[in-house]
């Protein structure tokens, strides 16, 4: 985990932050993180592991238990209106009102930030246009796409020019098209030196769009790092070979040993890992080949952030949070409206 | 830069009168509920004109006081219903994030509800004046009915701000109703005061504020200018008023924790 401090006034930095609910239910525990100014931070974690518990927190709409939180280089606990003024948020869910129109979402969040008639009507168009909602901005929101709708969030949030953006979980349910156009606007803000703290519960995500990741699971932070990083730390690429013949399956075996110490495989397959990385997979066909073992499959396993979370938590992020929902859905019926 | 509250209050009222001009299943129920049951009411108690002591002999002007008082319990179920949605479907935090003050969000809300009690009084008004009505206090009367039907309505609204805030659900506001509807019915909303016979129920009619806003709209139509009945009539719409916004203030701190 880093130990950096940023000062920068777009950063993020957040010490032993903690966020208990009624009943005795700690969604958020402990955490330290820190972000630098023009980032793009993917906090990754299964359903109801802290992440959009402390997104409320960042975002100054519940207060922490104990710990301290700086955003844009203010207290999120002390100086909660000027961190709005700061940030930009789109929470979990697309928060639209289904009977006004895109642009009229456009005036209501620009009046109460304050911002002139003139200002808005200018801003709104240009927002609309980037998000490529400008034939669809005086149609009312509740003929939108789910696509559509998390765009316009997207506008709404950045129509004070926020230097920070908080983005929950900005692509669930979006069809790969969407998600694909929302993280190019996402990569733009950051280009244009937008901080962006994005939760995710997508490993692709974390992984393509994400300069440095926090993976949290039952509100502790357990690894910290960039994708590669994170990845490189839990070891080596492996390959893994079926052969057509399961009688020969001790030869297969005794081939890759040559290349590396066994790996787990399926149950048909032989594994190896690869301590030269991938460098050495031709090398290892030539070898099979030579040695005359039909192939069945061959297949090279690189490490994914699910393995890294695997690794530090005995469980899988794809599928296997469930259990642990419970505690964050608890603590959501405390929680002034979604957590 | 720093939004006035007065801006503030404006973009929400003007948001919250669109929300509900835009949906005509809010709209029906709030013209003609009351216009159903008022002609109901009408054909089938108006002999009750001939009871000894009934102030008048038009049933339409005694009854369609009635009528102000539902229009302002639908603004009770619409405003407290549309807040729970907001709450629910994370608007709420939407409107939280920006700098926009605690008060402005409700005072935006309520500006909204007094705009559509006005508007929804003068159909009222309009409808009865078609049925018959005759309104004795004249032109000054059609003012003081859209301002006490504007704050009825806003007093309700309020009641319904704090349930939403308490629940966040709509579903629990809506079931408000048929409670906040027998207080329409535990009045004098059918027969004036007097001539409630049954002790219980002339009892209860005298202790429910219910009668003195339907007594206070009632004045207007059939005694002109009755100062007795109109203030009691204000004071009953201020007090709900203002222990609607106590409770609207306590739940709020707890709804919007935000720091």
């Amino acid at each position: 985990m880093s130990g950096e401090r940023h000062d920068g006034e777009n950063g993020i930095e957040v010490r032993g932050l903690v966020r208990d609910f009624k009943g005795g239910v700690r969604a958020v525990d402990g955490i330290d993180l820190s972000v630098a100014p023009g980032e793009i931070y993917g906090f990754l974690g299964p359903n109801g592991a802290g992440k959009s518990t402390t997104v409320l927190v960042l975002t100054t709409l519940l207060p922490p238990t104990s710990g301290t939180a700086t955003v844009a280089g203010l207290d999120v606990a002390r100086q909660g209106p000027e961190v709005r003024r700061a940030i930009g948020a789109s929470l979990q869910e697309s928060a639209l009102d289904p009977f006004l129109t895109g642009r009229e979402h456009m005036r209501l969040q620009a009046s109460l930030h304050g911002i002139d008639r003139a200002e808005t009507d200018r801003r709104g168009t240009e927002l609309l246009a980037r998000v490529g909602l400008t034939n669809a901005a005086d149609r009312k929101v509740g003929g939108y796409s789910g696509g559509m709708k998390r765009r316009l969030d997207l506008a709404l949030a950045l129509v004070h020019g926020p230097r920070l953006l908080f983005l929950d979980e900005p692509t669930t349910g979006l069809d790969p098209q969407s998600r694909a156009a929302l993280w190019e606007e996402v990569r733009r803000l950051a280009g244009e030196g937008v901080t962006v703290f994005l939760t995710t519960q997508y490993l692709e995500e974390a992984d393509v769009l994400a300069d440095r990741v926090g993976i949290i699971d039952k509100g502790k932070i357990v690894a910290e790092g960039t994708p590669a990083e994170l990845k490189a730390a839990i070891g080596r690429p492996s390959v893994e070979a079926i052969p057509q013949d399961p009688g020969d399956t001790a030869r297969l075996r005794e081939v890759l040993h040559r290349f590396g110490e066994e790996a787990a495989a399926s149950p048909k397959g032989v594994a190896a890992r690869l301590p030269e990385g991938v460098g050495d997979l031709a090398e290892i066909v030539r070898a099979i080949d030579a040695e005359g073992i039909p192939i069945a499959d061959l297949r090279l396993h690189t490490p994914t952030l699910d393995d890294v979370f695997l690794a530090k938590t005995g469980r899988s992020l794809e599928g296997g949070a469930d259990e642990d929902s419970e505690a964050e859905e608890q603590a959501g019926d405390e929680v002034p409206a979604q957590a | 830069m720093s939004s006035s509250l007065v801006n503030q209050i404006r973009a929400l009222a003007r948001r919250s009168t669109l929300k509900t001009l835009r949906q005509p299943f809010q709209l029906f129920p709030i013209i003609f509920f009351p216009v159903i049951l008022l002609a109901v009411n009408a054909s089938g108690l108006k002999a009750v004109v001939n009871l000894p002591g009934f102030p008048t002999d038009s049933y339409i002007s005694f009854a369609i006081a009635v009528a102000f008082i539902q229009g302002a319990m639908f603004s009770l179920i619409n405003t407290g219903t549309n807040l729970a949605e907001d709450i629910e479907n994370g608007f709420f935090n939407r409107l939280a994030l920006t700098p926009l003050r605690r008060v402005s969000l409700i005072a935006g809300l309520l500006v909204g509800v007094a705009i559509l009690g006005a508007m929804q009084s003068a159909v009222y008004m309009l409808i009865g004046l078609i049925a018959g009505a005759h309104l004795d206090a004249g032109f000054g009367g059609v003012i003081v009915v859209l301002i006490l039907g504007s704050l009825t309505a806003v007093a309700f609204g309020a009641i319904g701000c704090a349930a939403a805030l308490r629940t966040g659900s709509g579903e629990a506001v809506q079931g408000l109703f048929p409670l906040f509807f027998m207080f329409i019915f535990l009045s004098s909303s059918n027969l004036p005061r007097n001539l409630l016979t049954t002790g219980w129920f002339h009892t209860v009619a005298t202790w429910n504020p219910v009668s003195y806003l339907i007594e206070a709209f009632r004045s207007l139509y059939i005694f002109g200018w009755d100062g007795a009945a109109l203030v009691r009539g204000f004071a009953v719409a201020f007090g709900i008023l203002g222990l609607a916004l106590i409770a609207v203030d306590r739940t709020m701190r707890t709804r919007m924790q935000r720091t």
